[in-house]
C-alpha cells in the first residue's frame, strides 16, 4: 500500500492515529479535575502541535538528511503566513487556495536563500541563513510595511476587496477562514461524554491530514534514491564529487523542499488564525524547530513530530502553571515546607517554562544524543531482551525436566 | 596517442615550483605507475587530472577531451574515477548502500530528482552493487555500517565503487599506503585481478616499491616536479639517474 515496506507503513498508521484520535489523546482528564490543566485537546492546542509537525518534519528533510543546519527556516513560515493573509485579504476566505500560494512562494523564497546559502557549508551556511532570517524580519517589521504591516501584524479588514467572497459579511462583520462556503476552519463539534468534553474542529482536521500527507511525503524522500544522496552528501561530499554527482543540486532541491514546508506550516497557521506578524520569522522561531528537530531525533522519521508535540505541549502548559496551583498541590504539607516548595519549583513554571525545557534540551542530548527516538529505542530494546532471557531461561531448563 | 596525454603541466605554489613541465602519456589498458621521492609532486599532478586543481600551464587531455577546467564530478562522468590515500567512502551508509550510489551515479548522470521513486524497486542497481560485492568479496558484510570496516575492507568497498561506474581510467593514489604486509598484497592480488577481467586503464600513485614492481608496466619517476625517466620496471630498477634520486638502497637491496 503506496509503496512503503512494512515498517514504515506502520509508523504512518502510529501518527495517523495519534493525530486523528488527537482529541481524544489529549483530553484524558475529566473536566473540573485538578488534572485537567494538564489537557490539551483544545483546537488552537492541537492546530499548533500538528503546524510545527509539519514545520519540523520539513526542517529535517535538511537537517536530518544533509546535515546542513539552517538558522533561518522561520523566514519561510512567515513568507507563508504573509501569503496566506494576502490571499484572504484579496482572493477570498477559501484555505485551498492561500494555502497553495503560502507553497509556491516560500518555495521561490527558500530557492533564492538556498542559492546563495549553500554556496559555503557547516557554520558559515547556518549563519548565512540566519543573516538572511534577520534581514527577512527587519523587512517585514519595519521596511516592508506596505506589505506586512509592520509591528502591528497583518490584519483582514473590511475594506478588503475580496473579489472571490465579500467584503464583509452581513452583519457587517469580517468574515472568517472556510475550506468551501459554510464549513468554517473554526467549527467546532463538542462530544460531551459525561464529565469529559471532546473537540472535533476542522481546522485541526484539515491540518491533520496535510500533516499526513506531508509525513507520507517525507517517508517516500527518505527511501528514494534522492533520500540517500542526501544522507551521502551528510556523510563525504568529496566522495560524492569524485562519484560524479553534483552535490549543489541536491541540497538545494532539499532546502527549496524544507522551505515548502515551513510555507504550508505558515499557511496553515494564517488560515487557522487569519493574521500574519513579523515575530514569526525571528530568529528564536527558526531555534525552535532546530530544538523539535534534535530533541525528537534528527534524521529519523517520527523524531520531528514528536520533538514539536512535545515542546508545544510544555510551552502552553506549564506556561499556564502558576504560583495558585502550586499551593493547591501541596496544600497537604505543612505551611513551611509549601512555601518552600513552592519557592524551589516557581523558576520552572510560568514564564520560566523555558528553563524546564533548557534542562529537559540538555538532559536529552547528553543522554539520548538520538533524541526521543533513540529513548522509545532503548526502552524497545529492554523489553526485548527481557522476553529474550525468558525465551533463553526457558530452552535450557527445558533439557533438565 | 595515450589516453591520457599530459603536456608541459606546470604548477606553482607561491615560490614553490610543485611542478615543471610535465609530459606524460598513460597507454591506453596499461598499468602505469608514478613514482618518486616525497615531495616531488606526485599528488599535486594526479589532483590535476581530477579537477582538484587547476595546473599554472599545459594542457592535460583524457580520450581527447580537455579536463581542464571541469569540476570533479564532470570529469568522474567523463569516465575517470578515483581512490584516495585514505578511504574516502559514506562511513555513514550500509556497504551496499555505498556500492549502490555509484551505479546511480553511472545510470543517472550527475543529479536526478527521483525523490518519490523508492530505492528497494530499483531492481537493476540492486543487481550490479550486488555483483560489485560479490567480485569484491564483501557480500557478507553488506548490512555492515561502512565506517565500521576494516581499513583493508574499506579500501575494497573504494575500489568496487570506483569500478562499479566501469571507468576507462582508474587513478589510485597510494593505495596500500599504511597498510600490513598482507593487506598489501591483498591488493595487489585484488588490481592484478580487476587488470586480467576489464578493460581499463590504470595509473597508480606509490611509496611501495613491491607494489609498485608487482603491477606496473610502465613508470614514471618523478624527482623535483620534473618526469627524471620514463620506462619498463626492469629498466627502471637499473637505472642510474634513479638509483641516485629515488631508489637508491632498495634496489641495491
Amino acid at each position: 500500500m503506496f509503496g512503503l515496506n512494512q515498517k514504515d507503513k506502520s509508523t504512518l498508521i502510529v501518527v495517523a492515529a495519534l493525530t486523528l484520535l488527537a482529541p481524544f489523546i489529549l483530553n484524558p482528564f475529566p473536566e473540573g479535575s485538578a488534572l485537567a490543566q494538564f489537557n490539551a485537546g483544545y483546537p488552537d492546542l492541537m492546530q499548533r502541535f500538528v503546524i510545527f509537525g509539519i514545520f519540523a518534519i520539513g526542517f529535517n528533510i535538511l537537517f536530518g538528511l544533509t546535515g546542513y543546519l539552517s538558522f533561518g527556516h522561520a523566514a519561510f513560515l512567515g513568507v507563508g503566513s504573509y501569503s496566506a493573509v494576502w490571499m484572504f485579504k484579496l482572493v477570498g476566505m477559501n484555505v485551498l487556495p492561500a494555502i497553495t500560494l503560502s507553497v509556491i512562494v516560500a518555495g521561490l523564497f527558500a530557492l533564492l536563500i538556498g542559492f546563495v546559502s549553500l554556496r559555503r557549508s557547516g557554520i558559515y551556511f547556518s549563519i548565512l541563513t540566519l543573516a538572511f532570517a534577520q534581514m527577512s524580519f527587519n523587512l517585514a517589521y519595519s521596511v516592508l510595511t506596505p506589505i506586512t504591516n509592520g509591528e502591528t501584524g497583518l490584519q483582514l479588514t473590511l475594506n478588503d476587496p475580496r473579489v472571490l467572497g465579500q467584503s464583509a459579511t452581513a452583519d457587517g462583520s469580517i468574515p472568517v477562514t472556510n475550506l468551501l462556503p459554510g464549513l468554517e476552519m473554526r467549527s467546532t463539534y463538542v462530544l460531551d461524554a459525561g464529565p469529559w468534553l471532546f473537540q472535533f474542529n476542522l481546522g485541526y482536521y484539515l491540518c491533520a491530514l496535510l500533516l499526513l500527507v506531508a509525513f507520507y511525503v517525507s517517508i517516500r524522500i527518505f527511501r528514494s534514491p534522492f533520500g540517500m544522496m542526501l544522507r551521502a552528501v551528510k556523510s563525504n561530499q568529496q566522495r560524492m564529487n569524485y562519484t560524479g554527482l553534483n552535490t549543489r543540486p541536491y541540497t538545494l532541491a532539499a532546502f527549496v523542499i524544507s522551505g515548502m514546508y515551513a510555507g504550508l506550516a505558515g499557511g496553515l497557521m494564517a488560515s487557522m488564525d487569519p493574521l500574519a506578524g513579523a515575530e514569526r520569522m525571528q530568529w528564536t522561531a527558526s531555534g525552535e524547530v532546530v530544538l523539535m528537530t534534535i530533541l525528537g531525533g534528527a534524521g529519523t522519521l517520527i523524531g520531528p513530530v514528536l520533538g514539536a508535540g512535545f515542546i508545544k505541549y510544555f510551552e502552553n502548559i506549564f506556561s499556564k502553571i502558576n504560583d495558585n496551583v502550586l499551593h493547591g498541590w501541596f496544600a497537604i504539607l505543612p505551611d513551611g515546607i509549601e512555601d518552600f516548595l513552592v519557592f524551589v519549583v516557581h523558576p520552572f513554571i510560568g514564564k520560566g517554562w523555558h528553563l524546564t525545557l533548557g534542562i529537559l534540551f540538555m538532559l536529552v542530548v547528553i543522554y539520548l544524543p538520538g533524541g526521543l527516538v533513540e529513548g522509545g529505542q532503548r526502552i524497545g530494546k529492554y523489553f526485548k531482551r527481557g522476553s529474550d532471557d525468558a525465551q533463553s531461561n526457558d530452552a535450557s531448563t527445558k533439557p533438565a525436566e | 596517442m595515450g589516453i591520457l596525454e599530459v603536456k608541459n603541466v606546470g604548477k606553482r605554489f607561491g615560490g614553490l615550483q610543485a611542478l615543471g613541465n610535465v609530459n606524460l602519456s598513460v597507454a591506453e589498458n596499461s598499468v602505469h605507475a608514478i613514482i618518486g621521492p616525497n615531495g616531488a609532486g606526485k599528488s599535486t599532478l594526479l589532483n590535476c587530472f581530477v579537477g582538484k586543481l587547476i595546473p599554472d600551464t599545459g594542457s592535460v587531455m583524457f580520450d581527447g577531451q580537455s579536463v581542464l577546467g571541469r569540476k570533479p564530478f564532470e570529469i568522474n562522468q567523463m569516465g575517470i574515477s578515483r581512490v584516495f590515500q585514505t578511504p574516502e567512502i559514506f562511513g555513514d551508509l550500509s556497504v551496499m548502500e555505498n556500492m549502490m550510489i555509484p551505479c546511480f551515479a553511472k545510470r543517472d548522470g550527475a543529479f536526478e530528482m527521483n525523490a518519490l521513486s523508492s530505492v528497494s524497486s530499483q531492481r537493476d542497481i540492486h543487481e550490479k552493487a550486488e555483483q560489485m560485492l560479490v567480485d569484491m568479496n564483501m557480500a557478507d558484510k553488506r548490512h555492515m555500517n561502512a565506517a565500521s570496516l576494516s581499513r583493508g575492507d574499506k579500501r575494497r568497498l573504494e575500489i568496487g565503487m570506483c569500478l562499479s561506474q566501469d571507468p576507462r581510467l582508474l587513478l589510485l593514489d597510494e593505495p596500500t599506503a599504511g597498510m600490513a604486509r598482507a593487506d598489501t598484497n591483498n591488493t595487489i592480488d585484488l588490481l592484478k585481478q580487476i587488470k586480467e577481467e576489464r578493460d581499463i586503464t590504470i595509473a597508480i600513485i606509490e611509496h611501495d616499491m613491491h607494489v609498485v614492481f608487482s603491477l606496473a608496466e610502465r613508470i614514471t619517476v618523478l624527482a623535483q616536479g620534473t618526469p627524471l625517466v620514463e620506462d619498463t620496471p626492469d629498466n627502471i630498477k637499473g637505472h642510474p639517474k634513479v638509483r641516485e634520486a629515488y631508489l637508491g638502497e632498495t634496489a641495491a637491496a
